[in-house]
């Protein structure tokens, strides 16, 4: 593995939102300002730390849905519901509210638009939000980087920055869709998880080198890293960011 | 105290005092690994530590298993805010891998089957502090997890008990390994939040 270069240290600053986007019933898109934001990559995420009127904190990290745009952060957060800091993120924190932010954090999961490789994104659920960020990079770099992006989701309602990605795929990014539990109507498949024959057509061939990003839940990371390697994908190609527990 | 943020009040585990700052308490096993897990065959499956002279100890995998285990029940900290107590887990510890070791070294650059690195201070890995791990909660240790070995460290940041380890290597100075070199804390200790560099 190759290492990254060495950031400064990473200070709290105060963050305030500025916009807020439902990206489906549960999940927000938060916008926020934070004076002096340092820049980051594609991939990185932050620290986001809450602190109550009596001085208790709590602390998440959290992927960043768009890349660098001057003192503006974009985060998505899908509510928990026994979460603890989720549904405050995503239902009560109003516009003009500060909390504080640190960041960015993260050198591996990342990627730079002057890479010429393919690319190739597979995303779990809420794991689309920092290969959002790397197709908005793109468009924003006004990259001409082949992009393919496989996305897992449960129902077509729980697709994120659907719009969006009916746009991109104008432009060079070409989007398939795995439903797991219940595809739109039409849809040529009965709902399925991610397999073999999914990543073999919406993917590119090993032989193209293509840079790898899979972000999910742990099981769906696992099983779609397996499924590169299978393919013939050299495991320092295939970056990974997983979350949530395993049953284990 | 840091700004108040209007309207959270957040969910305070009553009394629970052993959560070092900014952690949560976890009920699960999340998976944290930067790519795709290794499968790493037990036959050819190995375990060296390599002294600052170049001479190598190894242990197959009969080796490892053959040694005294211990069957140590810790708190684990991930940096990425989660904590697991209790957890129980079953390995041979540093100090009985180390015994017949000569060195000189004082600190340690940990290698792993997936290219993976993370550095140490060699003090932190004697004393039973330190275990190469190969069972978890009565069975074997998955590979999500680190199987067939990881080490172990339960009192550092969790990102210092690299899954898939193959060989320790021990260094003269402190040469920073994957997340170290990416701006994560040299040394993470989750009591003083030692998370990334300048904490």
């Amino acid at each position: 593995m190759a290492r990254a270069a060495v950031p400064g240290r990473l200070n709290w600053r105060v963050a305030r939102l500025a916009e807020v986007r439902d990206e489906t019933p549960t999940a927000r898109s938060l916008v926020l300002d934070v004076p002096g934001w340092p820049g980051h990559l594609p991939g990185q995420h932050v620290d986001v730390k809450l602190t109550a009127e009596d001085g208790y904190s709590a602390q998440r990290s959290y992927s960043l849905a768009a890349p660098a745009d001057g003192d503006r952060v974009e985060l998505t957060v899908q509510r928990v519901g026994d979460g603890e800091v989720s549904p405050y993120l995503t239902e009560v924190f109003s516009i003009g509210d500060p909390v504080e932010l640190r960041g960015p954090i993260g050198g591996w999961f990342v990627w730079r638009d002057t890479a010429p490789e393919p690319v190739l994104l597979i995303a779990g659920g809420s794991g689309i939000v920092p290969l959002m960020a790397m197709i908005r990079a793109r468009r924003a770099a006004g990259a001409r980087t082949p992009f393919r992006l496989l996305y897992s989701v449960r129902t077509p309602a729980e697709v994120y920055y659907a719009n969006e990605l009916r746009q991109a795929a104008l432009t060079g990014v070409e989007v398939s869709f795995v439903y797991t539990r219940q595809a739109p109507a039409g849809w040529p498949r009965p709902p399925k998880r991610i397999g073999v024959a999914e990543v073999n057509s919406a993917g590119w061939p090993a032989e193209f080198t293509p840079a790898c990003f899979v972000c999910g839940p742990t099981g769906f990371v696992e099983t779609a890293a397996d499924i590169l390697l299978a393919l013939g994908h050299d495991p320092r190609r295939v970056k990974t960011e997983r979350f949530g527990p395993t049953g284990v | 105290m840091g700004i108040v943020t209007p309207g959270f009040t957040g969910r305070r585990r009553g009394g629970d005092v052993r959560l070092p700052p900014g952690q949560y308490l976890e009920d699960g096993f999340p998976v944290l690994s930067a790519g795709p897990t290794p499968k790493v065959p037990l036959e050819t499956w190995e375990f060296t530590i390599t002294t600052e002279a170049g001479v190598k100890h190894s242990w197959s995998w009969a080796e490892l298993k053959a040694l005294p285990a211990q069957e140590p029940a810790v708190d684990i900290h991930c940096v990425t805010k989660w904590s697991k107590l209790g957890t129980r887990w079953r390995g041979v510890s540093l100090d009985t891998l180390m015994a017949d070791v000569d060195t000189a070294a004082d600190f340690v650059l940990v290698h792993c089957y997936d290219g993976y690195t993370t550095n140490l201070p060699l003090e932190d890995l004697l004393d039973g502090q330190a275990w190469i791990a190969f069972g978890y909660d009565g069975d074997e240790l998955a590979p999500e997890h680190g199987g067939p070995a990881r080490l172990l460290v339960p009192h550092l940041y969790f990102w210092k008990s690299a899954k898939w380890v193959y060989d320790i290597e021990l260094t003269l100075t402190n040469e920073p390994g994957f997340w170290e070199a990416s701006g994560y804390h040299d040394y993470g200790d989750p009591w003083r939040e030692q998370r990334y560099q300048g904490d």
